[in-house]
């Protein structure tokens, strides 16, 4: 088959590939209909994420129909056309019981991250060794293990456009949502208005939020939050002083909520910025931490800070004093998909919300190449490219 | 070090630096400081930070390096005749939880040639009769080391101990106990393995860097019998395909 590999930092390849096959008995093998690059495989492309070995296959969004089933499958059935969980999780151990599945005991055969987080935490899909090394999603077939766990059948009336993003995209955002406990008349400022920033912005008004107040520094992103985001207002950072208008948006008070949708990769003017940058290039700082102090600076006395963009080290000059004494509450962590999914369905079956807003460029998996250069300078106004393989 | 209050604790002490070695570094500590204050130049900063350790593992006697690599100079060798001469083998212990009846998880373990499929370190385990079998494991290099070993202690559901009996390559005990944990929260299973490797400490040390660490065979070992118990089989990826040639 074909498939779109990771050849080092800024380069992919598609190459021909074995074809996938079973290899334990709760697989099965889907053959995928669309997949789309997710900001966090920037994290990849750009090489940020350790553990990445030259030919995998990356991509951990996408839907398709299953074409095999392994031993001990029960649910899923040859021909059901299914949305697939980007994180894997077991289904079995005591955190998936607690619906917490991004911390599966059993779904990452890689035991690496133990060294670096103390514990190791869930496969995901094309997502580094470190994350289990599981083949991705660009590709023609992918295994999917744990298939009764983390594939779920999509209603008939739902197109593939329709169903994609229920893969990653909307239960990380919605996810990111959940974290706030978000109260009636809550403010929710969310950074970032990408795919992620966005459906973290419509979660929130599903979880009963007042108002959302987007914060991006491209203007068609900005654009795509008020129109799609269904934000009451937008701060471009690089002209306004985002703590001075969060508070005169809130009569003083400060968002009750603040969501991260950006992570590791942020970027900020002025001397701080260069600092993270230069720290980052050198590998002395993994991860460049700009809206996580920006957000603490910004969120009211006793709020909630959400935090959903990917993070994967060590993080400098955080104010820790403002998190403390404000009495902050910190929430974060990559999302529990299985246990959302379900209901996202239902959500999109009930037309609350049509996820395929996000696509911006549709292309083959031949270009990419292309479509990662694309998404990642944001050419042509691109939001999210979708390979049709 | 830990103390854990129910009759069981463990027995190693934080002093791992011979008494030779502690005046040796607490000089070359002090040294090493007043050198890289006097010279105030590349060197100085490396120099004060190297003398800082020095001066600690003289003072406490406890050096972490030594700790990494479970070397430990402050205990000589007992002659008795046991199968793991205290304190100078490799001694591993690790714990998971486990969401399955502790019976099951018992009579998977009581089963000694079931452990090669969950220690990856392990080649073969023949049950010759009730007491003894016998083990095959890998060594560095392509090697491998075969011993004869004898259960020594049995209770169902609770503990089963067993030790290498006499002239073994690898003079080596282990245990490995169940108990329930808090609030139905499945069984802590603990895994305690001792052994003399061939070369002495040094072997260990050689070991490590050929990737056979025996305190992360055992995590990984842990982690596959767990998921074979919750699961039903070891999660794989072995046989993927990739773009790699």
């Amino acid at each position: 088959m074909r498939a779109v590999t990771w050849q080092g930092p800024n380069k992919v390849t598609v190459e021909n590939v074995p074809d996938p096959t079973l290899l334990n008995q709760h697989d099965a093998i889907i053959k995928v209909r669309l997949t789309s690059i997710c900001g966090s495989d920037l994290h990849l492309y750009d090489g940020f994420v350790p553990s990445m070995l030259p030919g995998d296959i990356i991509g951990h969004e996408f839907m398709g129909e299953v074409v095999a089933i392994g031993k001990s499958v029960r649910k899923l059935k040859i021909g059901d056309r299914v949305v697939v969980s980007s994180i894997i999780g077991c289904g079995k151990c005591w955190f998936c019981e607690q619906a917490l599945w991004s911390l599966c005991d059993n779904s990452n055969p890689n035991n690496g991250l133990e060294a670096m987080y103390g514990y190791t935490t869930s496969g995901i899909f094309g997502y580094s060794h470190l994350f289990g090394g599981y083949a991705g999603s660009h590709a023609e077939y992918i295994r999917v293990p744990f298939a009764d766990q983390v594939a779920f059948v999509v209603p008939e009336n739902l197109s593939d456009e329709q169903t994609l993003f229920v893969s990653d995209a909307f239960p990380t955002g919605y996810q990111a949502a959940l974290f706030c406990d978000i109260h009636p008349g809550d403010t929710v400022a969310v950074w970032g208005a990408g795919a992620v920033g966005l459906f973290a912005m419509r979660s929130a008004y599903m979880l009963g939020a007042e108002k959302v107040i987007a914060i991006d520094r491209f203007p068609e992103r900005l654009e795509h939050a008020r129109v799609n985001g269904h934000a009451v207002a937008t701060l471009d950072y690089t002209e306004t002083d985002v703590i001075d208008a969060l508070k005169e948006l809130t009569g003083g008070r400060g968002p009750d909520s603040c969501i991260d949708a950006v992570g590791m990769e942020a970027h900020a003017g002025g001397l701080p910025g260069m600092y993270d940058k230069v720290k980052q290039s050198m590998r002395v700082e993994t991860d460049r931490p700009h809206v996580l102090r920006q957000a603490i600076q910004a969120c009211r006395k006793g709020g909630t800070f959400s935090i959903i963009g990917v993070y994967a080290g060590l993080v400098d000059k955080l104010n820790m004093g403002a998190a403390f004494n404000k009495g902050l509450t910190f929430r974060m962590g990559q999302m529990h998909g299985p246990s959302l999914i379900p209901d996202l369905l239902g959500r999109v079956e009930r037309g609350e919300i049509d996820p395929s807003f996000a696509i911006t460029h549709r292309m083959s998996l031949e270009q990419a190449s292309e479509g990662y250069e694309t998404f990642k300078h944001k050419n042509e106004q691109c939001l999210r490219v979708v390979f049709q393989p | 070090m830990i103390n854990e209050f129910n009759g069981t604790s463990s027995n190693s002490s934080p002093v791992n630096v011979g008494p030779d070695e502690r005046t040796i570094s607490l000089v070359a500590g002090v040294v090493l400081i007043l050198l890289g204050l006097a010279k105030r130049n590349l060197w100085s900063l490396p120099a004060i930070a190297l003398g800082t350790k020095m001066l600690y593992r003289g003072a406490t006697g406890h050096s972490p390096i030594y700790s990494l690599l479970k070397l430990n100079t402050a205990v000589s060798t007992h002659p008795e005749a046991v199968s793991v001469p205290h304190q100078q083998g490799v001694h591993v212990v690790k714990a998971i939880t486990i969401q399955r009846s502790i019976e099951d998880l018992y009579q998977y373990w009581r089963n000694l040639e079931n452990l090669p499929h969950i220690m990856g370190h392990l080649e073969s385990v023949k049950v010759i009769d009730v007491q003894r079998s016998h083990w095959v494991a890998k060594a560095p290099a392509g090697l491998s080391v075969e011993w004869d070993a004898e259960i020594v202690n049995d209770i169902p559901n609770e503990v089963i101990a067993w030790r290498s009996v006499e002239n073994a390559q690898i003079a080596n005990a282990g245990s490995v106990r169940f108990k329930p944990a808090p609030n139905n929260r499945g069984v802590e299973v603990k895994v305690t393995l001792e052994y003399v490797p061939p070369a002495g400490n040094i072997g260990v040390a050689i070991a490590k860097l050929f990737g056979e660490e025996p305190a992360q065979q055992t995590a990984d070992g842990l982690r596959r019998f767990k998921q074979v118990m919750e699961v039903g089989e070891v999660t794989t990826i072995e046989g993927q395909s990739s773009g790699r040639k």
